[in-house]
């Protein structure tokens, strides 16, 4: 038997107010579960995106540089490479977004229950939802950064402002994060984010311009190409890379996609309540 | 020990090696047709590597093992065509629905569908879940789940159905319904081999059980037997004042057979319960409760193991 | 075959019956009969990448040049996805789906109490991808053809060949999993198969890379996938091809080897 606590131990506490700032206390503990997992989460995301850049960029790069002498087709990147970098910076931002808003909500929902132990304390739920939140903005922020790094190295960054592309791509993932939230709070079987990745996510990352221009797309699929936020996202990111000087123009791309993520916020907050408080 | 004719599981010296230790330790084992044979024992004491044995789906370390006649070594698929089993942890397809389950079990048999499927509906309404059939697994409750897993064993009309806990985890009205589908497939002839930690549920069903510990068997017979011949008939449990214990132990000795100390209350053991209680009254130390009962399969357990069955 | 299998070292209790493995694939059949929607939708994955690749890439590149003939890039690139997509349909089921039903599940424990032996479930699961990987290899094929990408006869073969490659993978996927105890484990699944999608000759050929680098690429499974499909596709063919249906159906032998002795080891120990 171990020693028994002293007494009083037990005496119920004289002030018992709620804590403030409360959505850090649930940031916290995102936080401290990344302690644990931080080594696979590394890899993939830091890993593969830049697999993605070598391979494209620098392979496939080579055989369009043997055919576009004039690079008229890349939208004034002056190499393959530097066309598909910003590309690559916003369809893992997606990417990241999608994955953090899916299973992880899903685990504290059904498996691990970590909203439901959050909730037993005076958290409220909407400070659970902005504390995971801002923890995935805090984990597509770091990536971008790093990847924006990687992509220097490559040479595919050639301007200073290009830093302003990591503000965008964390924004463009928060704006797939916020309704994938919302989406996992709903749906009951896993099976679902399959389907959605293979039918929305995979054809949003193959031709909204990441790889190739718009432009080469027939005029209808063109016109729904433009539409998607993605498409925003590396159209906006590409003319930030190419160190053109700031236009108004820049500014509603990115109003769309701040507009999403707040939409997007309060879908989440609407269907994790609906959820989560019976 | 020569294996007898109407034998379903002959076992001589039957030892099972983990790593260096024998979680089964050259146990001697005769299980009859037609009888409901029972395994008693706390976790880790070697029942359920005992059951995964006969079911041919471990290999034995060493000693000899014969089931349904023929030595699982070289017969796997044979034994087991004849042989429905029950694990702990149903291991159902959860995606499927309740229906198919017992299908595709068929089938792994090799029975025809249409066959499969005949028995299927039979089987639904034996394990009351005829208007769950197109449930799928994940949605049903635990007694359900394992009602399921009964049924399911049952699909190849095997002549041995081994059942690893069959009611762990279930509430007393699901482990009751359990318990009637097994009395009627032991009215049926079926073989039945149980494992539990329940001393009432062993009590209730088996005709004859071994009590396992840390391997070895310690105790055989039927239920009557095994109490008879292990512990004296009537027991007192007492709970007392803390410290109060000592004295009353001493003042006891000339009255009980065997005293049991146990964290929450003492148990004296005797032939005359009553007596007992009168003696604890006259030494002056007042209990904080008492209770007089029949010696049970518990207090077995407690004498040949020095531990309870459920800590 | 069966001769092959039967002789694998795996000890006197291990039985193999084609009829018992096939009731593994009625099994995983029947879990799918719910879920037809999602096992259909796996066919569209690999078109996509056909369409934004082959034509709006393609549109980038022209024309590539490949064992000394000129074609389109489209050409060029669909017989390398129709090897990725082999490797893709196989890995997840056996990689993912294996775990769950081994771990978590215990589907096969299940199984094991039957009739069946664990040889039987190890070819039943193969058995499986192999229906799987057939449709949609099957789809993506026609669709090539559509395209005109599918420059003779001999394209047809591609269809075994891509059979080749997904129980390659499958095997693989298979033995791996089954040293994996802990989700997180299953997360170098993923980190395995970009790198063989990137940089195994799908996108663009050999000599992007550097002498040394060409040679470690050559030896990747999906480079000699792809490199089998793209000839038969193009109607390339010759007998150093068989080279590389050797190595294939060397990887399905040693992870059927691999994968029956570990489910012998961890399910009936």
């Amino acid at each position: 038997m171990t020693t028994a606590p002293p007494r009083g131990f037990f005496a119920p506490a004289s002030s018992t107010a709620p804590p403030r700032r409360r959505w850090r206390l649930a940031l916290s503990f995102w936080l401290l579960q990344y302690r644990r997992t931080w080594r696979g989460s590394i890899l993939s995301t830091f890993v593969l995106p830049t697999l993605y850049l070598a391979s494209l960029g620098i392979g496939l790069g080579g055989l369009v540089t043997q055919h576009l002498g004039n690079h008229a087709a890349l939208l004034g990147s002056t190499s393959y490479l530097r066309f598909v970098a910003p590309g690559v910076l916003c369809a893992s931002a997606m990417q990241i977004g999608i994955n953090e808003g899916s299973w992880p909500v899903m685990g504290a929902i059904r498996w691990q229950r970590t909203y439901h132990a959050q909730l037993a304390t005076p958290l409220r739920i909407v400070e659970v939802l902005d504390g995971h939140l801002l923890w995935i903005t805090i984990k597509i922020g770091a990536s971008c950064a790093t990847f924006v790094a990687i992509a220097a190295a490559f040479g595919a960054q050639p301007s200073v402002k290009a830093i302003l592309e990591v503000l965008v791509a964390t924004v463009l993932g928060m704006a797939f994060a916020t309704p994938m939230v919302a989406l996992s709070a709903h749906v009951k079987n896993d099976a679902a984010f399959s389907t959605l990745n293979r039918l929305v996510i995979v054809p949003l990352f193959l031709f909204s311009g990441t790889f190739f221009p718009v432009s080469e797309l027939p005029r209808p699929l063109r016109v729904l190409a433009r539409l998607t936020p993605l498409e925003n996202g590396v159209a906006l990111c590409r003319s930030l890379a190419l160190g053109a000087g700031f236009s108004v123009g820049q500014l509603w791309p990115l109003l769309y996609l701040v507009a999403l993520v707040i939409v997007g916020h309060h879908l989440a907050r609407r269907s994790l309540t609906a959820r989560l408080v019976q | 020990m020569e294996p007898l004719r109407d034998e379903v599981v002959h076992a001589s010296a039957l030892t099972k090696t983990f790593a260096g230790t024998n979680a089964v330790d050259g146990i001697d084992l005769s299980i009859r047709r037609g009888e409901v044979f029972g395994f008693l024992g706390p976790n880790g004491a070697g029942k359920t590597s005992t059951m995964r044995m006969i079911a041919c789906m471990s290999p034995r370390s060493s000693g000899d093992l014969l089931v349904r006649g023929l030595d699982p070594t070289f017969a796997g698929p044979e034994i087991r065509a004849g042989i429905g089993l029950v694990p702990q942890e149903d291991a159902l397809d959860s995606e499927m629905s309740v229906f198919d389950n017992l299908v595709i079990y068929g089938r792994y048999f090799g029975l025809a569908r249409r066959e499969v499927r005949a028995r299927a509906q039979v089987l639904l309404e034996f394990a009351q879940l005829a208007d769950r059939a197109s449930t799928k697994v994940d949605h049903l409750s635990g007694g359900m789940r394992r009602r399921l897993a009964i049924a399911r064993s049952l699909i190849s009309r095997p002549e041995l159905v081994i059942l690893d806990e069959p009611t762990t985890g279930l509430d007393p009205q699901a482990r009751h319904l359990v318990w009637d589908r097994l009395f009627q497939l032991r009215s049926e002839g079926v073989t039945l081999i149980i494992t539990t930690h329940y001393m009432d549920e062993a009590e209730q069903l088996c005709d004859r059980l071994v009590v396992m510990d840390r391997g070895r068997i310690v105790g055989e017979g039927t239920p009557r037997e095994l109490i008879a011949s292990t512990v004296p008939r009537e027991v007192v449990e007492l709970r007392l004042n803390p410290g109060a214990t000592p004295a009353l132990l001493v003042a006891l000795k000339d009255h009980v057979e065997r005293v049991e100390q146990l964290a929450d209350r003492i148990c004296c053991y005797g032939e005359d319960g009553d007596a007992i209680l009168e003696a604890v009254i006259a030494t002056g130390i007042h209990p904080l409760s008492s209770l007089v009962r029949r010696a049970t399969l518990e207090d077995v357990f407690l004498a040949l193991t020095g531990r309870q069955l459920i800590e | 075959m069966i001769a092959i299998l039967r002789a694998l070292p795996m000890g006197p209790t291990v039985t193999l019956s084609w009829r018992r493995s096939a009731h593994v694939i009625e099994r995983n059949v029947m879990n799918y009969r719910r879920n037809w929607f999602y096992l259909v939708s796996g066919f569209f994955e690999p078109l996509f990448y056909l369409l934004a690749v082959g034509a709006g890439v393609g549109r980038l590149v022209g024309t590539v040049q490949t064992s000394g003939h000129s074609v389109s890039y489209a050409a060029f690139v669909a017989p390398g996805l129709l090897a990725s997509a082999a490797m893709n349909g196989a890995i997840f089921d056996a990689t993912y789906n294996f775990f769950f039903k081994l771990k978590v599940e215990r589907t096969y424990e299940a199984m094991l109490a039957t009739p069946l032996s664990v040889m039987d479930v190890a070819i039943g699961e193969l058995g499986w991808t192999l229906v799987r990987g057939m449709l949609y290899a099957g789809g993506f094929l026609a669709i090539m053809a559509v395209f005109g990408d599918c420059h003779s006869y001999d394209a047809m073969l591609c269809l075994p060949a891509a059979m080749l490659i997904t129980l390659a993978f499958a095997a693989i996927g298979l033995a791996l999993t089954s040293y994996m105890s802990q989700w997180q484990h299953l997360g170098t699944v993923a980190l395995a198969v970009l790198p063989l999608f990137l940089f195994s000759g799908t996108f663009y050929g050999l000599d992007a890379y550097p002498g040394w680098l060409q040679e470690v690429v050559r030896c990747s499974p999906l480079y000699q996938g792809v490199a089998l499909l793209r000839a038969l596709a193009l109607g390339h063919l010759s007998a150093l091809l068989l080279i590389h249906v050797l190595y294939l159906v060397l990887l399905i032998l040693f992870g059927l080897f691999v994968v029956s002795r570990r489910l012998a080891r961890v399910l009936t120990p």
